[in-house]
């Protein structure tokens, strides 16, 4: 197996742009490696060989002109199979869009098109992005390459898998309450959720839109701004993207220096429900944050408690109305039109056989919660509480520079373990929910292993709103020192995959 | 505050339409009953004088202006359609008049 | 089918009639609402379509400021107050033709509200205002288009299946709703009626739609529900929809009070329902009964941001506002010293603006409304064409005048250099030379031509002679014919009584 997979991104797009490497050798060796390993993680539902050398191709072709590239001209990427592609399947992992080819290309996927970045494929999810494990996925679950038992994170475990097995260097993920950032942090990969409203949302199949966020997904804090940089921007087209420059955060990787930063500990985001090791790892991190020289605080956020009730009403609502399209009619499969029924029944049938169970309740939920009635008690109220939510963060942002936390409770589970019990899996996104119910930016980090399962636990790093550079920078600086501390990344204490 | 019976969910089910089996009520309304004691802590905070929050982002006033862009062909628009008849989207009858 | 009805003046007699109506008028803006696809009428189906206005998965809004900005007219024209902050929200409801199974509209935060127009009708006692009431003007987006195949009607009842065509999905609409119209007692079909007249003529006005109700880019739903006294309980109302033509609105509202009226008198009660109309059989049939199945869940919509009109703007968009054309009108009836009926067959013909054009340019305005009621109209509707459409400018009709007035033309010779301007031959001076158009002002090929009409008909000079004076009619024809129009019709009257020393 070629060693091209395990170098980074930044790596590879300066031995590309050099002429040392063309970037087909470059996709090719990902390419194999998927070949070997992807029968055991199952990160990738659908692997576009030829698109990815055609694209890499292109790029060789620029460095041989000399044409200027961008800083990721050639490296190869995951992306998570809620972004339309023009000409490539586009799943959500559900059945009822097996087959559908959308006719047009998301914002981020032009983007990362026109910076020649080489797109692999798309990756495995929760459908429709609902869940934290990818098991509810109609397409079968993802692996985590660190014990091919659990799972990778959900709902874009398939992204987090991809770049931790070393089948990408980099990923794009969406985060609606954490499914960038819980699937990094099990699997000890870098993801960040940014600001709402910075990377648009246009061309990525809405499940909850006013919690709706893509972002970077990688092994190391400076491929992850990189990336980041690549697909943020304004975009006219996604009426909620906010039209000012997009935050350095490629100084801010580069900076990584929290000399005076004051710091803040969310006493209600951590202690009783969370892991031993999750939590032994996390205080060695904001020990190791006051030697960097920063200032660490603890405040409290007394609204944080009732946020995962708030979003759990807030995301099935906006949901139930996002998803009613998906009925058979103008695209996906169409099941039960056998010439003598009504739309009507058509279309429920169709939508009974497409959705899988976690759809279908988080509908019947949202239904539920908007229905005259129940609004004001359920859906109205729970906007009051991200009211609440918001104010909660603004005062702690008068108090500190950024926040931090766990990013999951538990490190990785066992596949199966909380299928059949939704709360239970709805807890693994209580930390960073808070995050996206005020649309801030947030990025887990790989801290080490929990001493009792030897598995990666995650640091999330909350900012102020379009303040995305100083999770660049804090999280580089604790990098920094945990690479050393470590003698090389995390990812090089995973077990090697049967296939390598 | 909850309590949901499966005539509840059958209802719901309709109003999403979503054709759930009968003998799959019971264990619908189960679930949904435990989330709905579960998220009923969203009245645990005071709200009252507080403003309910839609987006994320401050902004108003976003608008495009009304220039054509480019459209599809109606044979991209038609190319992921279950069904298609005379450059048009074929669907079953219609029961419901709107 | 058709139920039973009470006679109109009996029903009046024992019931008060509350009317409501809702109009749904589709913007001309160049663009969807929410995309960028084309709002062209008759375009070969799903061309105006784009993963947008389509609701492929993905797909997000973005708002016409046009129409935004159209809506805010409407209201300040209705004299409702703007909001000063407003959103759009989801209407949630299964149909083939929404393409995301809701429709983006405004619900508790309309961007226009609190409004009025007053109306004029004529009544026994007299003209009369009437002041209708507006809650709200709101921005929506319309649907598409369902054919439906098979069956014996084509009608959506017993066809096979449907076909959709989505290029209508998304063209902005704004729905004006009214409160409840009270006090109008039997003149409830009048006033529902000029309601929409007047609100047709203030929309056209405004520019901001074709309010062609026959192409449906204005619809109206017509509520109505009767009470025994003005001091009773509001009644239950129906909903007749598809009320397409001002006449229909008049005979729905009409037809509605009717069967009300039957139903309440037989003890029966009124189901709250939507119901079609019919224009051809003028009645309406039920459709589909309101019930609390009909759950629209409601929320405000995510993917577009609050709308908050700044006072500066709204105060710029009230001082574009084009006068109000109900005040527009009297004014000129009373500058023109037209009579109503004048002035309707002005309105009617669609020439107004084209002779206000006329006038503002110095013509006498009896001479324009002449002009454009008359040969243009007549050559407009021989083409197929609108009158706008006539390369005819007000500098033509006052040219026109000039040489009329100047006694070089006259009306047959000014309607020939009306043919060839819209021939495109030049200017009404190139065209009268080219065309060698003139009236014969010298009297000696009159005289002569006067002797040979006398000679062909020898018998008329003693019928005129005799005092039946009409007969002259004759030999100015012919002489009109033999100078082909050229001589003054006048002129060649004097000159025959002159001759046969006859006076007038």
């Amino acid at each position: 197996m070629s060693d091209l997979i395990r170098k980074d991104a930044s790596e590879l797009a300066g031995l590309v742009s050099s002429g040392e490497v063309s970037a087909v050798e470059v996709a090719q060796a990902h390419l194999d490696r998927i070949a070997a390993v992807d029968g055991d993680v199952h990160a990738f539902l659908h692997v576009d060989t030829a698109g990815a050398l055609a694209s890499a191709a292109a790029v060789d072709v620029k460095v041989k002109a000399g044409d200027k590239l961008s800083v990721l001209a050639g490296v190869p990427l995951g992306l998570k199979d809620i972004l339309a592609t023009n000409g490539l399947p586009t799943t959500c992992g559900s059945r009822v869009l097996d087959g559908w080819i959308p006719p047009y290309d998301a914002t981020v996927v032009t983007k990362l098109r026109e910076a020649g970045v080489v797109i692999l494929g798309k990756t495995n999810m929760d459908e429709f992005a609902m869940g934290s494990s990818t098991e509810h996925s109609a397409f079968g679950p993802t692996h985590n390459p660190w014990d091919l038992e659990r799972i990778p994170g959900g709902s874009g475990g398939g992204s987090s898998a991809c770049v931790s097995s070393f089948e990408a260097p980099l990923a794009i993920g969406t985060d609606t309450g954490g499914s960038i950032r819980q699937p990094a942090a099990v699997t000890g990969s870098v993801g960040v959720k940014p600001t709402y409203g910075g990377v648009s949302r246009y061309g990525i199949v809405a499940l909850a839109s006013s919690l709706d966020q893509a972002g970077p997904c990688a092994r190391n804090v400076l491929d992850t701004a990189l990336l980041h940089s690549v697909i943020a921007g304004h975009d006219p087209m996604d009426a909620t993207s906010i039209n000012a420059p997009v935050p350095d955060v490629i100084a801010a990787a580069k900076r990584a220096d929290i000399k005076g930063m004051k710091v803040g500990i969310v006493k209600e985001l951590g202690g009783e429900g969370y892991q031993a090791g999750v939590r032994s790892r996390f205080e060695e991190s904001v020990a190791l944050i006051e030697s960097l020289g920063a200032e660490v605080v603890e405040v409290s956020c007394p609204s944080f408690p009732a946020a995962l009730a708030a979003y759990y009403l807030i995301l099935p609502s906006e949901a139930s109305s996002n998803l009613a399209k998906f009925d058979g009619i103008r695209f996906g499969n169409r099941v039960g039109d056998d010439g003598t029924k009504s739309v009507e029944q058509v279309m429920s049938e169709t939508r009974a056989a497409g959705f899988g169970s976690e759809v279908i309740r988080r509908i019947i939920l949202g239904t539920y919660a908007l229905s005259a009635g129940y609004y004001d008690a359920y859906y109205g109220q729970a906007q009051k509480v991200r009211t609440l939510i918001k104010q909660d963060f603004d005062a702690a942002f008068a108090k500190v520079d950024v926040l931090i936390s766990p990013t999951a409770p538990t490190t990785a589970f066992k596949i199966g373990e909380k299928l059949d019990d939704p709360l239970a899996m709805y807890l693994n996104d209580v930390a960073t929910i808070p995050v996206n119910m005020a649309g801030l930016p947030g990025m887990s980090l790989p801290i080490g292993l929990a001493p009792e399962d030897n598995l990666p636990v995650g640091l999330q790093i909350i900012a102020p709103a379009m303040a995305d550079d100083r999770l660049y920078n804090v999280g580089a600086a604790i990098e920094r020192e945990l690479l050393a501390k470590w003698g090389g990344p995390i990812l090089g204490m995973a077990p090697e995959l049967a296939g390598a | 505050m909850s309590g949901i019976s499966q005539e509840d969910v059958a209802h719901l089910a309709n109003l999403a339409r979503i054709n759930i089996p009968a003998d799959q009520l019971g264990h619908y309304a189960k679930q949904l009953d435990a989330i709905l004691n579960a998220v009923a802590e969203v009245s645990s905070l005071d709200t009252e004088n507080v403003v309910a929050m839609s987006h994320p982002v401050p902004m108003t006033n976003v608008f495009r202006e009304d220039i054509p862009g480019v459209s599809l062909t109606a044979e991209q628009a038609l190319s992921g359609a279950p069904a298609v008849e005379d450059e048009r989207f074929k669907v079953p009858r219609i029961l419901d008049e709107e | 089918m058709a139920e039973a009805t009470m006679n109109y003046d009996e029903a009046i007699s024992k019931f008060d009639p509350v009317l409501g109506l809702e109009v749904h008028v589709e913007l001309g803006t160049n663009t969807k609402m929410f995309c960028g696809c084309s709002t062209v009428f008759g375009a070969p189906p799903n061309t105006h379509v784009c993963p947008v206005c389509l609701g492929l998965p993905g797909a997000l809004p973005t708002l016409n400021k046009i129409g935004v900005e159209s809506a805010i007219r409407i209201g300040l024209a209705l004299n409702c107050e703007i909001a000063e902050w407003c959103r759009f929200a989801r209407k949630n409801y299964f149909y083939p033709d929404m393409p995301k199974n809701f429709q983006t509209s405004q619900y508790d935060e309309p961007i226009a509200f609190e409004g009025y127009l007053d109306v004029e009708i004529d009544t026994d006692e007299g003209r009369r205002t009437f002041r209708v009431p507006i809650e709200r003007a709101h921005m929506e987006e319309d649907t598409g288009k369902n054919s439906h195949v098979g069956g014996a009607t084509g009608r959506i009842h017993g066809a096979d299946y449907s076909l959709v065509d989505y290029n209508r999905a998304g063209i902005p609409l704004i729905e004006i709703v009214t409160k409840p119209i009270t006090g109008t007692g039997k003149y409830a079909p009048e006033v529902a009626k000029a309601y929409v007249a007047a609100l047709r003529d203030i929309l056209r006005g405004l520019g901001v739609s074709d309010v062609k109700m026959e192409q449906g880019s204005l619809r109206c739903d017509v509520n109505l529900s009767l009470r025994e006294t003005p001091e009773s309980k509001l009644g239950t109302r129906s909903e007749t929809k598809n009320v397409n033509s001002l006449r229909s609105v008049e005979r729905a509202v009409r037809y509605e009070v009717t069967r009300h009226a039957a139903r309440l008198t037989a003890g029966d009660t009124v189901v709250q329902e939507t119901r079609h109309w019919h224009e051809d059989t003028g009645i309406s049939t039920s459709g589909r009964a309101k019930s609390d199945a009909e759950d629209y869940r409601y929320f405000p919509e995510p993917d577009l941001l609050p709308i908050a009109p700044s006072r500066e703007w709204v105060e710029e968009l009230r001082a574009s506002l084009p006068e109000n054309p109900a005040v527009r009108r009297a004014r000129l009836v009373a500058d023109w010293g037209l009579s109503e009926i004048d002035m309707n067959t002005v309105v009617n013909s669609g020439a107004l603006d084209l002779i206000v054009e006329a006038v503002d340019a110095g013509v006498d305005p009896a001479a324009a409304r002449k002009w454009w009621t008359g040969e243009l109209s007549r050559i407009a509707n021989d083409r197929g064409i609108e009158l706008e459409e006539l390369p005819v400018t007000p500098a033509h009709l006052k040219r026109l005048e000039e040489l009329i007035s100047a006694g070089s033309l006259n009306d047959k010779l000014a309607r020939q250099a009306l043919e060839g301007v819209i021939a495109g031959e030049g200017d009404i001076d190139a065209i009268v030379k080219a065309r060698g158009l003139a009236v014969v002002s010298d009297d000696g090929p009159l005289l002569a031509a006067i002797d040979e009409a006398l000679a062909a008909d020898p018998a008329v000079a003693e019928t005129i002679k005799s005092g039946k004076l009409a007969a002259a009619g004759s030999v100015v024809g012919a002489v009109m014919k033999a100078t082909r129009g050229q001589a003054d019709a006048a002129r060649v009257r004097e000159l025959l009584f002159e001759k046969l020393g006859v006076s007038e």
